[in-house]
C-alpha cells in the first residue's frame, strides 16, 4: 500500500479515527442497545409493581383491629335478648350500654352511646356464640376481644383518614376522636387476623368477618377432582401418543385437537362446563365437582404435552434392553420407561395444577361466584358437592363489592393464593432438579 | 342406591374377580407359576378387566341416554300451550326436589306419588326440607315431575341390577378363562391399548363437547334472534325484561381494541427484550431476567384483573382524570385494560422471540460481520428477517391470548358497550359479555342467555383461526432451518 492513493485509504479505513457515517453507527448501536436495556427494565418494573401493590395492599388483611372488653350479662339480659326478633342486634345494644357505663365520660363531654353503637359494629353474632355455648358464665366478666366496625379497621390501617372520611351512617368524623382516646386506653388495638385465614365469605355489609377459609377448601377439593382424573388420562393419553401411535389420520387428528386445545381461552370451557355438566348431566351448580371438572379439561393438553416430553427424553437404550430381555412393549414402557419419566411428568402436573388453580372465568359460569363459600362443607364427600366458591373466584366476589374493605380482602386473598402457586412452584423446581436425569 | 354405591360395588366385583381370577391360574398349575403362559397378575387383570369395561361401560351408557329418555317420555304429557322447555326445567326441579324432601323424611313415598296430592302441601314440604321452589307448582307440573321421579326410580333399579349381572358375569368369565394355557397377557396388554386409545381421544370428545354445545345453544339462539341483527346491529342493550338489541359489533370492536392497546405495549417490549437478552445480555443476565418475566405469564389472571381495577386505574385517573388532563370519567377504560393485558403478555412475545431468535443460524450473523455490520445493524438486517416469520407467530399468538383473556377486561374495562376511537373510554369485549350475561339470574332459554352461546362460538372461531394461522407460521419458520 504505498503510491498516492495509500494516505486517502487510511483515512477511510476502520482503525484511523472516526467520521461522521461511523459515529452515527455507532450512536444507532448504543440507542438500540439501550433500548433493550430499557424494555427488559420496564418490563422487570411492571413485575415489581405488581409485586409491590400486591404486598402493600394485601399485608393489612391480615390484621384486625379488636376492642378487648370485660363484658358481663346477667342472666335476665340474656333471657331478654334471646326473646327478641333480631337476637344479635339485641346483644350489640347491651353492649353498648355496658361500654357507655364503664368508660363514664372518656374522651370529654360524656360518651355517646350512637357514637359507640357505629365503632363497635357488629359484634352481637360472637357475644351470642359464646353466651349460648357457655351459660355457666353468665353474671361474671367475661373477656371478649371483638372485631370492629370494618370502618374503623380502616382507620387504624391508615384506609380511612380523617381528611377523606365523609360522615355516613357509619362513621361519622368525632367518632375518630373517641377511637383514638379507646386505642389510648389500649381497649381498641389491632391483633393478627386468624378469621382472614380461617373464615368463610361474610354478608356484603359485614366485611370484618369475611376469610378465604372456605374458599381455600373448596379450591382444594378441585385440585383433588383435577389431580385424580387429569394425571391419569394425561399420562395414559401421552403414553399411547408418544409410544404405541401409528402415523394414521385418526391420531393426526388427535394431536391437531390437542394443540388446538391448549389454545381455546378459558372462559370457552367454561361454557362447555355449563352447558354439558349442568344443563346436560344435571351436575349440581356451584360444585366443586364441575369446577374440577372443568378445570381437568383445560388442564389435560398441558400435561399430555409436558409428559409427552418427558418420554421422549428417555433415551431408547432404555426401551431395547428391555425388550432385548423379553419384555413385551407394555411392559417395556410401564416397567421402565414410565417410572424414569415420572419426575418429568409431575413436575408437569404440578406447573399445570397451578395454572388450574388460578383459573377464574370457567368458575364464575357454573356458578362458583357470589356468597357461596358460606363455610366448610361437613363430609368430605360433601366436599365436592355442596357449592362453594374457590380462591380465584372469592377474590373476584370481594372485588366487585362497594364496601373498599373488600378490596382489602380481595389484595389479601390474592395474597394467600400467590402463596400456595409459589409452594407448587417451587416444589416443581426441586422436583427437576433432585430427580430428573440427565441422559 | 346412590351412583357412588353403585360405582363402589361394581368395583369391588372387579377386584374380587381378579383375586378369584388370579388364584384359580395359580391353582391350576399347583402354585407353580412358570407353568403358566402369563404370570398369574396377567390372568387376575383379564378377570377384572373382563368384568369392569362392560360394566362400567353399560353404567356410562345408561347415566347418559336415561335422561335423554325420560325428558323425552315426560314431555309428553305437558299440555298443549305451555313452554315445553320451561315446563321441563320446572318439572325437573320439582322431581329432584320431591326425592331430596322423601329422603330426608320430609315427605312419605306414598304423597311423594300421589297424583291427587294436595298441592300446598307439597309446597310446603319441600320447603321444610329445604328444597328450592319457586312459585306455585301447578298440577300439569306436578303430574310431569312425578312421571319422571317414578321414571327415575324404576330406570336406576334396573340399571344398578343390569350393571351388577354385567360385572358379575364377566369376572365369572375372565376366573373361567384362567387356565393354564390360556394367554392372558396379550389379551390384557390390547386391552389397556385401547384404555390408552380411549384417553387419548378424551381430546376429540372435548372438542366435539366445545363445538356441539356452542352450536346447539347458537342455533337455538338464532331461532329466537334474527342472525342478521347479530351481526350487523351496531347497538348492544340487552335488557332481560325482553326487546333487547344484540349487536355483536361493538362487543367486536372493544375486544379488537383493547387487544390492540395490549399489543402496542407488549410487542415492543417484548420484542426489544428478546432482542437484547437473546443478542446482548450476559448468560448471567438473561438467566435472572428471562425467568422473572416468564413469573408475569404465570400469575392468575385475577390478580392482573385486581392490579387494573385498584392499583393502574386509580393512577391512570389521576394522570387523565379531572385532576390531570380532564379526559378520563373512570378508572375502567379500554387503556387500563389494554395496558395491564400488555403486561401479561409480555412474557409471550419475549419467550417464544427469543427461541426463534436463537435459532436462526449463528453463520448468517458471522456473513454479516465479517461484511463490515456492526451489532445491530446485523439484528436488524439479518437476524429479524429471518426470524420474522416466528416472531409474526409469536405475536399472533399473544393476540389469540389477549382476544380470549377474560379477568382483566371484566375487571377493568367498564362495562359500556360502545364503538369508539377514544381509549380513556369504557369499552367492553366479547369474554366480559359472556360472563355478565351467564352469570345473570336469566332464564336458559331467552335470547338474553343464549346470545353468550353466540359470542362464545365467535370467540372460539376467532381464536382457532389466529392460533391455526400462527402454529402453521412457525412451522414453516422451523422447517426452514431445521
Amino acid at each position: 500500500m504505498t503510491g498516492p492513493g495509500a494516505s486517502q485509504a487510511a483515512e477511510r479505513s476502520l482503525f484511523s479515527g472516526v467520521d461522521a457515517r461511523m459515529r452515527r453507527r455507532r450512536a444507532a448501536e448504543r440507542r438500540f442497545r439501550a433500548f433493550g436495556i430499557a424494555a427488559v427494565c420496564v418490563g422487570l418494573a411492571f413485575l415489581a409493581i405488581l409485586a409491590a401493590s400486591i404486598v402493600r395492599s394485601g399485608i393489612p388483611a391480615f390484621s384486625r383491629a379488636v376492642m378487648e372488653v370485660e363484658f358481663s350479662l346477667n342472666r335476665q339480659g340474656y333471657e331478654a335478648a334471646e326473646k327478641e326478633l333480631f337476637k344479635t342486634k339485641a346483644y350489640e345494644r347491651l353492649l353498648v350500654e355496658f361500654l357507655a357505663r364503664e368508660l363514664g365520660d372518656l374522651g370529654g363531654g360524656g360518651i355517646d352511646a350512637a357514637a359507640l353503637k357505629r365503632i363497635v359494629g357488629k359484634p352481637g353474632a360472637a357475644i351470642r356464640e359464646h353466651y349460648r355455648a357457655n351459660e355457666d358464665t353468665l353474671g361474671a366478666p367475661v373477656a371478649f376481644r371483638l372485631a370492629v366496625s370494618s370502618r374503623v379497621d380502616g382507620y387504624l390501617k391508615g384506609r380511612v383518614s380523617r381528611e377523606t372520611l365523609q360522615d355516613s351512617r357509619f362513621l361519622k368524623l368525632s367518632d375518630l376522636d373517641l377511637v383514638d382516646a379507646l386505642r389510648e386506653r389500649g381497649i381498641v388495638g389491632s391483633e393478627f387476623s386468624w378469621t382472614f385465614l380461617t373464615g368463610a365469605d361474610s354478608a356484603v355489609d359485614n366485611p370484618t368477618a369475611a376469610g378465604v377459609g372456605a374458599s381455600v377448601a373448596g379450591s382444594l377439593f378441585m385440585m383433588i377432582v383435577v389431580l385424580g382424573l387429569s394425571l391419569p388420562v394425561g399420562v395414559a393419553a401421552a403414553i399411547f401418543l408418544e409410544e404405541f401411535a401409528q402415523q394414521n389420520r385418526f391420531v393426526d387428528l388427535i394431536e391437531v385437537n390437542i394443540s388446538n386445545l391448549a389454545a381455546v381461552p378459558s372462559i370457552v370451557f367454561g361454557i362447555l362446563g355449563l352447558a354439558v355438566f349442568i344443563q346436560f348431566m344435571h351436575l349440581p351448580q356451584s360444585a366443586p365437582l364441575v369446577g374440577g371438572l372443568v378445570l381437568t379439561l383445560m388442564t389435560l393438553p398441558t400435561i399430555i404435552i409436558s409428559t409427552r416430553a418427558s418420554l421422549r427424553a428417555v433415551p431408547p437404550s432404555i426401551r431395547w434392553a428391555a425388550l432385548g430381555l423379553g419384555a413385551s412393549h407394555m411392559q417395556a414402557v410401564f416397567h421402565h420407561v414410565l417410572p424414569l419419566a415420572m419426575p418429568g411428568i409431575l413436575t408437569g402436573t404440578i406447573i399445570g395444577l397451578a395454572r388450574a388453580l388460578g383459573e377464574t372465568a370457567p368458575l364464575l359460569l357454573i356458578g362458583m361466584v357470589g356468597l357461596v363459600a358460606r363455610g366448610y362443607p361437613e363430609t368430605f364427600l360433601g366436599g365436592f358437592t355442596e357449592p362453594n366458591s374457590a380462591m380465584p373466584a372469592q377474590i373476584y366476589s370481594w372485588s366487585t363489592r362497594a364496601d373498599p374493605a373488600f378490596y382489602e380482602k380481595a389484595w389479601g386473598g390474592i395474597i394467600v393464593l400467590l402463596a400456595f402457586l409459589m409452594c407448587m412452584n417451587a416444589a416443581a423446581v426441586i422436583l427437576r432438579h433432585r430427580f430428573e436425569r440427565r441422559w | 342406591m346412590s351412583a357412588a354405591w353403585l360405582l363402589a360395588i361394581t368395583l369391588a366385583i372387579c377386584a374380587l374377580g381378579g383375586f378369584a381370577g388370579r388364584r384359580r391360574a395359580l391353582a391350576s398349575v399347583g402354585g407353580d407359576a412358570r407353568a403358566l403362559h402369563s404370570l398369574p397378575v396377567y390372568h387376575g387383570a383379564n378377570a377384572a378387566v373382563r368384568s369392569a369395561a362392560p360394566a362400567l361401560g353399560l353404567l356410562a351408557l345408561w347415566a347418559l341416554i336415561q335422561p335423554l329418555w325420560i325428558s323425552s317420555v315426560a314431555s309428553s304429557a305437558i299440555p298443549k300451550g305451555m313452554d315445553a322447555g320451561l315446563a321441563m326445567a320446572e318439572a325437573h326441579r320439582i322431581a329432584e326436589g320431591i326425592a331430596n324432601a322423601v329422603a330426608l323424611g320430609a315427605m312419605t313415598p306414598q304423597t311423594a306419588a300421589d297424583g291427587a296430592a294436595d298441592l300446598a302441601g307439597i309446597t310446603a314440604a319441600l320447603k321444610e326440607a329445604k328444597q328450592l321452589v319457586t312459585g306455585e307448582i301447578s298440577r300439569p307440573i306436578l303430574h310431569v315431575a312425578q312421571r319422571i321421579g317414578a321414571l327415575e326410580a324404576t330406570g336406576g333399579a334396573l340399571m344398578a341390577a343390569a350393571v351388577l349381572a354385567v360385572a358379575v358375569g364377566g369376572a365369572a368369565w375372565g376366573v373361567a378363562e384362567s387356565r393354564p394355557d390360556f394367554r392372558a397377557r396379550p389379551v390384557v396388554e390390547r386391552r389397556v391399548r385401547v384404555l390408552l386409545l380411549g384417553a387419548a381421544s378424551l381430546a376429540i370428545v372435548t372438542t366435539a363437547g366445545i363445538v356441539l354445545s356452542l352450536a346447539f345453544n347458537t342455533v337455538e339462539f338464532f331461532r329466537i334472534y334474527p342472525a342478521r341483527e347479530f351481526f350487523l346491529s351496531l347497538t348492544w342493550s340487552p335488557s332481560f325484561g325482553g326487546g333487547s338489541e344484540l349487536g355483536v359489533l361493538p362487543l367486536l370492536w372493544g375486544t379488537v381494541y383493547i387487544s390492540l392497546i395490549a399489543l402496542a405495549v407488549a410487542v415492543p417490549i417484548g420484542l426489544y427484550t428478546a432482542i437484547y437478552l437473546a443478542e446482548y445480555a450476559s448468560p448471567r443476565l438473561r438467566s435472572v431476567a428471562k425467568p422473572l418475566l416468564e413469573v408475569l405469564a404465570g400469575i392468575p389472571t385475577i390478580v392482573y384483573g385486581l392490579f387494573a381495577l385498584l392499583t393502574v386505574g386509580p393512577i391512570l385517573l389521576g394522570a387523565f382524570g379531572k385532576d390531570g388532563l380532564g379526559w378520563m370519567d373512570s378508572g375502567t377504560a379500554a387503556v387500563t385494560a389494554g395496558l395491564v393485558m400488555g403486561v401479561m403478555v409480555i412474557p409471550f412475545v419475549s419467550s417464544l422471540s427469543d427461541d426463534v431468535i436463537t435459532a436462526v443460524p449463528q453463520s448468517l450473523r458471522d456473513g454479516s460481520y465479517a461484511l463490515g455490520a456492526t451489532k445491530s445493524e446485523t439484528v436488524k438486517r439479518v437476524v429479524l428477517p429471518a426470524a420474522l416469520p416466528g416472531i409474526v407467530g409469536a405475536i399472533l399468538l399473544a393476540a389469540s391470548r389477549a382476544i380470549g383473556e377474560t379477568m382483566i377486561v371484566v375487571l377493568g374495562a367498564g362495562a359500556a358497550a360502545r364503538m369508539s376511537l377514544n381509549p380513556f373510554e369504557a369499552m367492553t369485549t366479547v369474554t366480559a359479555k359472556i360472563v355478565s350475561q351467564l352469570t345473570g339470574d336469566a332464564d336458559f332459554a331467552s335470547p338474553e342467555a343464549l346470545v353468550a352461546f353466540a359470542l362464545g362460538m365467535t370467540l372460539f372461531v376467532m381464536t382457532l383461526g389466529l392460533n391455526v394461522v400462527a402454529l402453521r407460521v412457525v412451522r414453516r419458520f422451523q422447517e426452514r432451518y431445521e
